[in-house]
């Protein structure tokens, strides 16, 4: 069970990989999507098991490495935390791939597609199960892989092969420090293991590395191997790019289950993490201004995917900074709700964009929802959930994210809790932008198109409606488990606190007036949003008129790819050129092949000696004869 | 004798002899000569391949010792002797030669029409060359295959090689043969010294530091230049460019690793204090040969060059490997420089897949070569995959424990070399958006055939080692440990004694 939750899906990619061609498309996506089941299977089972049941395990599979002191292995940790991400990241990978297969149906080669997209999931599991770093690191690269070639899945099309190389570079500056961290991490516990690591956390808490506290060093570096991942500020640019591939890989990999990642790596390491408190304010501080900031670009985007991808980089900064303030269980919890909710947006967002025919843009849509109305209620649902409105999936997550913010007690949790209002009520209004100009108002869209609008067929709608499930019902469900009364039996010591700051006993006595504020917010962003767009729908335009700096600021998304593209990569680009034909062809080659043309040339000039005249080699000859005599004669 | 019964290295090294004599033989119409030649090369790599096996086997890995020893007296006034013997850090060079011969002359088949039988007979004596050299157990003899490595290289590239080939055949045998001669001197002088030429006896025997530095300054112009090593690489992408296919193969896949061989062999046991003494150096010239070199490869616009200068790049991490004196630095570097073999080599393959179709190597000539070639896009996807060091690949654990290594030595180098995975993402990348994704713009790309049954056989060995050097390294790190535990401990010792003895 436990290594078949894994393994299925790897088998699913082979089959549908290697034998698509000879099975035929309809047989390779069934049995991909026949595996995932299988794999769903064994991760609900395991999720019940290890996390209501109360068993963790571990599968050793193999070693892997074995280098003087430094060893580690193949193996599977089932604990809470890996027993969450398996059920979730099954069930959802599940559901993703059977809306696929509607999806895709049009697609030229969809055995291909479906091979990544189950890749994909076998190396998101080898990443949440693993029992060390090394481990983990080979699902972190191997979920870029896919992430790689389904962004670049319509490879024809120039956009999308940038896009891809795009988020594999950026992902891999973070990756460098991973490995650094990985390297200081085995310098100063001698090992890799998580266990062997946490066991020995205590020992090592006066250590120096450089001057500089090493578990805070440590945590700098995963932490900046997670920003890559999850789409942190300043690592961010590649995610809205990434809405190149087709929109089930979005609501799979770019939302549920790769860039939350990083959050899963921070609460992994919670044992290192909170011996490190410098390392999680930067933690804070950095999940708290993403939040802020992704929100406020969302605001102003067109792209209905690009919406929803710069929502996600803010909600990821959501899980971030309840991370950093030491609420793992909060971020766990919200990373949770956040795969159910923003899933069932994305693909109610494909739902969209499959019944415009392929149309993309929110201000080319509008008065739709009448023709799809399923697809209306889910995304009012997913919505909901987003923004946070009671008993709603989201509900519970952000109050407690937002509480604990507050219940830290320190300057950054303030920072934190403010920036995190702010962003809630940007949400609330970028949502309700969002659903008022896609399915509202007046048709936008040609008559051609609007002629051609459609409810999606029940493969697609089915997993539509049990997402919309989960964006209702996760919340309170589970919130006693992830946040509440039973926490302490459900984490079963997978996650850990320091005793001096129990963050889960702050919680429950944060003020009174946040969690009415963060209600109070969302409601009027919603409500200010359904003014603007819904009634009022000049403003919009003179407002950015008005405010022309602003507004493009925002709608360039802060000119971070223009400010990269300036200083690394045309440098890069020209010291590249240089390099090459100066550094190499002039320099380097320019001295052997003069001195090369310099033996030549005195070889040539000797040859002009021998004029083979015997007149000038006497004449020579006497000369030579009569410098030596003289020498020999006046030395004596 | 030895653990096998009978002289296997000897047999190893000197059967592929016997095939050339085997081709020499054959007389007739020039088709039927080019055919036997083939044939009859082919199954004398495989035979040999086979019989290297049994080391594979038959190795004891626990043992930090020379194994499968060979002696015989060559000339006893002056100390030398035929001497052959592998030990953790050889054995599988070894092997890595005998497994790419047979996938280079599956490799030049068809690419190679004139002068078949002179070509075969090339790679026959290169191998024997290059397995000799890695046997090799006395200084005298390691020199002798050293060089001659050269003859067979210098003819395949300039006489089977591109449109410069004869400039780049010249380029490569003088920059390679300058330094050879610094380290005859070497040579002589230790053998002045210590008056013999094992290399085992050597090993025991203490130089005084001053001549270390010179020792080592005359080896490392000889290594240095094969490795190669910043700033004297330059001869290596002129090489690799006019080489045919199979030439660079062979020429990345083993005769790169000759230089950071013989780094291992002679440097850092015969000399550590100045190995020590020189390290920061080294550590100097790989950073600049992993940052410098990569950006070089993001300029190119040829495929070969490209690949080239990447080789560049990974031999720096490489040196870089070898003199952090650790345990996971040096097995990391020797992991790098099998898994490069593996890699590179098939990476040129790739090249010369599309080569032998279209006959132009240039980047910009491709495009949307996936669509057309489903099957040689995942192959050459799971190679870029792999030289770009994705876990689960052949290039991951060796650049991984490097930078480990290094990161306990100097952290600074350890994010200089780590930089390496971003710049090498971004021209492997480049590269493959460059010839497999886009859209068919030329009509003559259309009519192109997937991989024919040929390049299969050649591609699947490496696919599966690829693969499982990625998953199981273990079986192939088992071999070092004892013998790299061993060097260390030594070094370690040796490092303290002299500080012993400086303090006094």
């Amino acid at each position: 069970m436990f290594v078949g939750a894994v393994f299925f899906p790897l088998l699913g990619a082979c089959v549908s990989g290697f034998l698509g061609r000879w099975l035929g498309d309809r047989v390779a996506m069934w049995s991909t999507v026949f595996f995932m089941a299988l794999a769903a299977i064994c991760g609900l089972l395991a999720f019940w098991q290890v996390a209501l049941g109360g068993q963790p395990q571990t599968v050793v599979l193999f070693t892997w490495m074995q280098v003087g002191e430094l060893s580690f292995s193949w193996s599977l940790r089932y604990d809470t935390l890996a027993a969450i991400m398996v059920g979730m990241v099954t069930l959802i990978s599940t559901l993703i791939h059977l809306y696929s297969i509607g999806y895709m149906s049009h697609d030229a080669t969809p055995s291909r597609f479906f091979a990544y997209l189950s890749l994909f999931t076998f190396m998101m599991l080898m990443l949440v199960t693993a029992d060390n770093l090394v481990q983990l690191f080979f699902g972190w690269e191997g979920v870029g892989l896919a992430s790689y070639l389904l962004i670049g899945y319509w490879y024809e099309k120039d956009s999308a092969n940038a896009a891809a190389m795009k988020a594999f570079i950026v992902n891999r500056v973070g990756d460098v420090f991973f490995m650094l961290g990985m390297a200081l991490t085995f310098f100063t516990f001698g090992s890799l293991e998580f266990d062997a690591i946490f066991g020995a956390v205590q020992n090592h808490v006066n250590d120096v590395f450089l001057g500089i506290p090493s578990l805070e060093l440590i945590g700098v570096l995963l932490f900046l191997g997670a920003c890559g991942k999850s789409a942190q500020l300043g690592l961010h640019t590649w995610l809205p790019d990434a809405m190149e591939g087709p929109t089930p890989v979005s609501a799979l990999i770019h939302a549920a289950t790769m860039v939350t990642a990083g959050v899963f790596l921070i609460c992994r390491m919670s044992p290192v993490m909170e011996f490190a408190p410098v390392a999680l304010a930067i933690v804070t501080v950095v999940g708290a201004s993403t939040a802020l900031f992704a929100a406020t670009i969302g605001c102003v985007q067109n792209d209905i995917k690009r919406i929803i991808a710069y929502s996600t980089c803010s909600q990821l900064g959501y899980m971030f900074f309840a991370a950093g303030v030491g609420l793992y269980q909060a971020a766990m919890f919200h990373l949770f709700t956040h795969a159910f909710f923003k899933a069932l947006l994305f693909l109610g967002a494909g739902s969209v964009i499959h019944a415009m025919s392929d149309e993309q843009d929110i201000r080319k849509m509008g008065g739709i929802w009448k023709k799809i109305p399923v697809t209306y209620a889910v995304m009012w649902i997913g919505s909901l959930a987003l923004a946070g409105i009671p008993f709603f999936a989201g509900y519970y997550s952000k109050d407690a994210i937002l509480e604990g913010a507050v219940a830290a007690g320190t300057g950054v949790g303030m920072y934190a809790f403010v920036c995190g209002a702010v962003a809630a009520f940007l949400t609330a209004f970028y949502s309700w932008r969002l659903l008022i100009l896609t399915f509202h108002g007046k048709p936008r869209a040609d008559h051609h198109t609007m002629e051609h609008v459609h409810e999606s067929p029940l493969v697609m709608l089915v997993p539509l409606l049990l997402l919309a499930v989960g964006a209702i019902t996760t919340g309170f469900v589970f919130a006693p488990y992830f946040i509440g009364d039973a926490a302490t039996a459900f984490w079963n010591g997978a996650i850990y606190n320091l005793p001096a700051k129990d963050m889960m006993e702050a919680l429950h006595h944060a003020p009174h007036w946040v969690p009415t504020l963060a209600k109070t917010v969302a409601i009027s962003g919603i409500l200010l949003a359904i003014l603007i767009y819904g009634f009022l729908p000049h403003i919009p335009g003179r407002v950015a008129a008005a405010a022309p700096g602003p507004y493009r600021f925002l709608l360039n998304k802060w000119y971070f790819d223009e400010l990269y593209d300036r200083i690394f990569v045309q440098p890069a680009r020209r010291l590249a050129v240089q390099l090459w034909q100066v550094g190499d062809a002039r320099i380097i080659d320019g001295m052997p092949n003069g001195a090369a043309a310099l033996a030549a040339g005195a070889s040539r000039g000797t040859v002009r000696l021998q004029t083979g005249k015997v007149a000038s080699y006497a004449f020579a000859m006497i000369i030579g004869l009569v410098v030596f005599v003289t020498l020999f004669l006046t030395g004596r | 004798m030895n653990a096998a019964g009978f002289p296997i290295l000897s047999l190893v090294t000197f059967l592929p002899l016997l095939g050339v004599l085997v081709i020499l033989t054959v007389r007739g119409e020039e088709a039927v000569v080019a055919s036997n030649a083939r044939w009859t090369a082919l199954w004398t790599s495989l035979v040999t391949f086979a019989l290297s096996l049994v080391l594979w086997f038959q190795f004891d890995r626990n043992s930090p010792d020379f194994q499968f020893v060979e002696r015989l007296e060559w000339l006893p006034d002056y100390g030398v002797s035929y001497m052959m013997g592998v030990d953790g850090v050889s054995v599988l060079f070894v092997l890595l030669s005998t497994a790419l011969t047979p996938l280079c002359i599956l490799a030049s088949w068809e690419s190679v029409q004139n002068r078949v039988r002179e070509y075969m007979i090339a790679f026959l004596v290169l191998e024997t060359m290059m397995v000799g050299m890695f046997c090799a157990l006395d200084f005298m003899l390691f020199y002798i295959f050293f060089e001659a490595v050269l003859i067979p290289m210098f003819l395949i590239i300039g006489v089977w090689g591109g449109a410069r080939r004869v400039y780049a055949a010249y380029k490569f045998f003088l920059y390679t043969f300058l330094g050879s001669v610094l380290m005859l001197l070497a040579i002589i002088a230790i053998w002045y010294q210590s008056g013999t030429t094992s290399i085992p006896e050597i090993y025991e025997f203490d130089i005084p530091f001053a001549m270390q530095v010179w020792i080592f300054l005359a080896f490392f112009a000889s290594f240095a230049v094969k490795v190669p090593m910043w700033p004297v690489h330059t001869w290596l992408p002129d090489a690799h460019v006019e080489a045919p296919t199979a030439g660079s193969v062979i020429l990345a896949g083993v005769l790169l690793k000759m230089g950071a061989y013989g780094f291992l062999r002679f440097s850092l046991p015969m000399l550590p204090d100045a190995s020590q003494y020189f390290a920061p150096m080294i550590y100097v010239l790989s950073v600049v040969a992993v940052v410098y070199t990569s950006l070089v490869a993001l300029a190119q616009q040829d495929m070969k060059k490209l690949i080239a200068y990447s080789s560049v790049a990974h031999m720096g991490i490489v040196t870089l490997g070898i003199f952090t004196f650790n345990q996971q630095g040096i097995e990391g570097a020797l992991f790098t420089m099998l898994a490069h073999g593996v890699v590179s080599g098939a990476l040129f393959l790739c090249v010369g897949v599309l080569y032998d179709r279209e006959h132009t190597r240039e980047i910009a000539r491709y495009g949307g070569v996936a669509k057309i070639m489903p099957a040689y896009a995942l192959v050459f996807m799971l190679f870029t995959m792999a030289s770009v060091a994705l876990p689960g690949t052949a290039g991951f654990p060796g650049e991984f424990l490097v930078i480990v290594g290094a990161w306990a030595v100097n952290p600074w180098v350890a994010l200089g070399a780590a930089t390496g995975m971003v710049l090498g993402a971004c021209y492997m990348l480049r590269l493959y958006r460059g010839v497999a994704f886009g859209r068919i713009t030329r009509e003559d790309l259309k009519r192109l055939l997937d991989l024919s049954p040929r390049e299969y056989t050649t591609f699947a060995p490496l696919i599966v080692l690829t693969l499982w050097m990625g998953v199981y390294p273990q079986s192939f790190l088992s071999f070092f440990s004892a013998t790299v535990a061993q060097m260390v401990a030594q070094h370690q010792a040796a490092i303290s004694a002299a500080s012993r003895f400086a303090g006094l």
